[in-house]
């Protein structure tokens, strides 16, 4: 079934490759997705808008969160045209979105920490 | 065909990316497949990591903070110079307007996000082939350059040594006239000239086949054999025969040597030629104002074995300031920007619009500019005149011992019979006998050319019964020549005498020299009645003779033909 807003498989290729360094990586990107919805709420000029938006739109989609990718999309591409009323609209659905999938990173980082204690290694 | 598999090798790989999360991924792709990784994360960062540190290849996210991608490729691909550091733009960009920019900065390749480790994979592999590539080519390149140096430093060594061995013998003589390029060597043009004892003048315009060291190598061992013959008396064909056994010899099958030789004679008044696969030459008669052309009749020398070798020469008569012209198929063959060759018509044309002799080299010379734009390196020319015999000076003869042991008193006789006649030229011989007299050096020149005279009186008039009038035109020289050929190779009987007597009188010496042959004889009288000719085309050589040596005389009906030379003590 697919999950509109995180990319399960997605997270099974990103554990695979990063391996113990894993739940660093969870770490980091809710740290920096922080950062940057902070950014977001405070940037009045659309230049500025417009590139923390396509960064933020980067890392969403390294981790598979889909929705989240997406929105950032759009705001990077109104972030020139559209009124400030608009973009405050869109700014509050990622607030929204990021809100919804930051506990889902949580448990996934939960889950890889205790299957580390628990899997025996030989 | 099948691919070939290179060995993996492990890249120093920059990972250029503002989002740490992004960053901290593609760190671990990266270095999960075998490679070292730096990180920076801005633009400035990554100039700077790379300034030091010189990673391989560069993975550079296209919007970050502080210098963006576009501007950080652009200095680091300043920095890395010749060197190719190939440039992944990490980007989602979708517009194809952000694709296009990617690579006029100068990026090689871009990798969308999300990252996909097998596309990764498969693009940093085909940069670093590309990677290896330039530095191959600038290896070979470099290697390439070394050698050329290394080859141009052995032509000049080469060429060193050349003109030591060739000299430029008497190529400065006031009757000729030459161009020649100062690496003509290389293209395997060769000119020489030099003094016979007798005061006549041998010149020889070469061309070897091939180009660089091969060709000059060859033109040693002939350029020896040319000055020392020459030097030592011998005519064209010993020459030309030792020549073309020498190389034969020496030379690979399939490199060989056009010439075309001359023996001027002041004296005689007369040209011989021979032309083995060289373009025409051009003799100039300036009074009708023809050109006869000197065309090959014969191989080039190094090609037929000696016992197929045909050293006959053809003879035509000169008058003063006559003019023999060779040149080497440098100008024949000179093409202009569409492949068309200047050819012999164009050289004809320069020689019909001609006015002054003097100035037909550099007429020659402009209309090969004119038509080409830019000299050739293989334009060989040479213009060698016929002056008056006094206007010629060689130069005497160096010798090296000091006459402490010469012979003083002694007297030897020869007798050449029809088989020696036919194959044997005497006259070096019996020269370098003579100049071991200390005393005589100094008049070796008309030694040789008193010699010379009487032998071939002796053989052509005498043995071989051939009629000196007939040479009194271009036609009948011509006729004289190929008759005496002719009768020479049908001899069966007959010889000449030469007796050579020494004594000393007084401080000095005395040579005498007695030349008899077995003809017919002829009537001294008469020939000695007639005044000197001006225009020196027949006649027995009588009055030159007389010139040069003493005491001369003919007895027995004309067989016998005797002169003196005199020397006084030695200072």
């Amino acid at each position: 079934m697919d999950d509109p807003h995180l990319n399960r498989d997605v997270l099974v290729a990103l554990q695979e490759v990063m391996e113990d360094e894993y739940p660093v990586l969870l770490d980091t990107f809710l740290a920096d997705s922080e950062e940057r919805l902070s950014l977001l709420r405070q940037q009045k000029d659309a230049g500025q808008l417009m590139e923390t938006a396509h960064s933020f739109k980067g890392s969403s989609s390294n981790m598979g969160a889909v929705r989240l990718a997406e929105l950032c999309n759009k705001l990077e591409h109104r972030a020139k045209i559209s009124p400030r009323s608009d973009l405050q609209n869109l700014i509050r659905e990622i607030d929204l979105e990021f809100a919804f999938v930051r506990p889902l990173y949580e448990a996934e980082r939960e889950r890889s920490l205790f299957e580390k204690a628990t899997v025996r290694r030989f | 065909m099948t691919a070939v598999q290179t060995p993996f090798e492990s890249l120093t790989v920059l990972i250029a990316e503002d989002s740490a999360a992004d960053r901290l991924l593609l760190s671990t792709i990266v270095r999960r497949q075998g490679h070292e990784v730096l990180t920076a994360a801005n633009g400035a960062e990554a100039v700077e990591v790379f300034r030091q540190q010189r990673p391989q290849l560069v993975l550079m996210d296209a919007m970050m903070p502080v210098m963006d991608g576009f501007e950080a490729a652009q200095q680091i691909k300043a920095l890395a110079g010749e060197t190719l550091v190939p440039i992944i733009f990490l980007t989602s960009l979708t517009e194809s307007e952000g694709l296009a920019r990617c690579l006029e900065a100068g990026g090689d390749d871009f990798l969308a996000k999300p990252y996909n480790q097998v596309i990764l994979a498969a693009k940093i592999k085909a940069m670093d082939r590309l990677r290896r590539l330039q530095a191959t080519v600038l290896q070979q390149r470099d290697q390439i350059a070394r050698h050329h140096n290394y080859l141009l430093n052995e032509q000049r060594v080469a060429k060193a040594v050349f003109d030591k061995v060739a000299h430029s013998g008497c190529l400065n003589a006031p009757n000729i006239r030459y161009l020649q390029s100062p690496y003509a060597l290389f293209n395997g043009d060769l000119l020489l000239a030099a003094f016979t004892p007798a005061g006549d003048m041998h010149v020889l315009l070469g061309d070897f086949t091939g180009h660089g060291l091969p060709a000059a190598v060859g033109a040693m061992p002939l350029a020896e054999v040319f000055y020392g013959m020459t030097a030592k008396g011998y005519g064209l064909s010993e020459t030309l025969r030792e020549m073309n056994a020498k190389l034969k010899r020496i030379l690979p099958v399939d490199m060989f040597c056009c010439a075309t030789l001359l023996c001027l004679s002041f004296q005689r008044r007369s040209v011989e030629v021979w032309n083995g696969g060289m373009p025409d030459g051009y003799l100039h008669n300036i009074a009708s104002d023809e050109r006869t052309p000197l065309t090959a009749r014969h191989l080039p020398l190094g090609v037929l074995s000696p016992d197929t070798f045909d050293d006959r020469t053809e003879v035509f008569p000169m008058a003063v300031g006559d003019r023999v012209f060779l040149l080497s198929d440098g100008v024949i063959d000179t093409c202009d920007a569409n492949e068309q060759l200047f050819g012999v018509e164009r050289l004809h044309q320069v020689f019909t619009a001609n006015r002054q002799p003097e100035e037909l080299f550099e007429e020659i010379e402009r209309a090969l500019r004119d038509f080409r734009g830019e000299a050739r390196d293989d334009v060989s020319m040479v213009e060698v005149s016929l002056l008056d015999a006094t206007q010629m000076r060689p130069p005497t003869l160096v010798y090296s011992d000091s006459g402490q042991s010469c012979p003083l008193d002694w007297s030897v006789s020869f007798e050449f019979r029809a088989a020696s006649l036919k194959r044997f030229n005497p006259l070096p011989y019996l020269l370098q006998l003579l100049l071991e007299v200390h005393g005589l050096r100094a008049q070796s020149g008309a030694l040789y050319s008193v010699l010379a005279e009487l032998y071939s009186n002796a053989l052509e008039h005498g043995v071989l019964g051939l009629d000196s009038s007939l040479k009194r035109d271009a036609l009948g020289f011509a006729r004289y020549y190929q008759e005496r050929n002719a009768r020479l190779d049908a001899l069966h009987s007959g010889y000449v005498r030469v007796h050579l007597e020494v004594v000393p009188t007084g401080e000095g010496g005395c040579l005498l020299i007695r030349v008899e042959d077995s003809g017919k004889g002829f009537d001294i009288a008469r020939v000695m009645e007639r005044p000197a000719e001006n225009v020196r085309l027949s006649g027995r050589g009588v009055n030159l003779v007389q010139q040069l040596g003493r005491n001369a005389s003919w007895s027995d009906n004309g067989r016998s033909a005797r002169v003196e030379f005199f020397w006084d003590a030695l200072a």
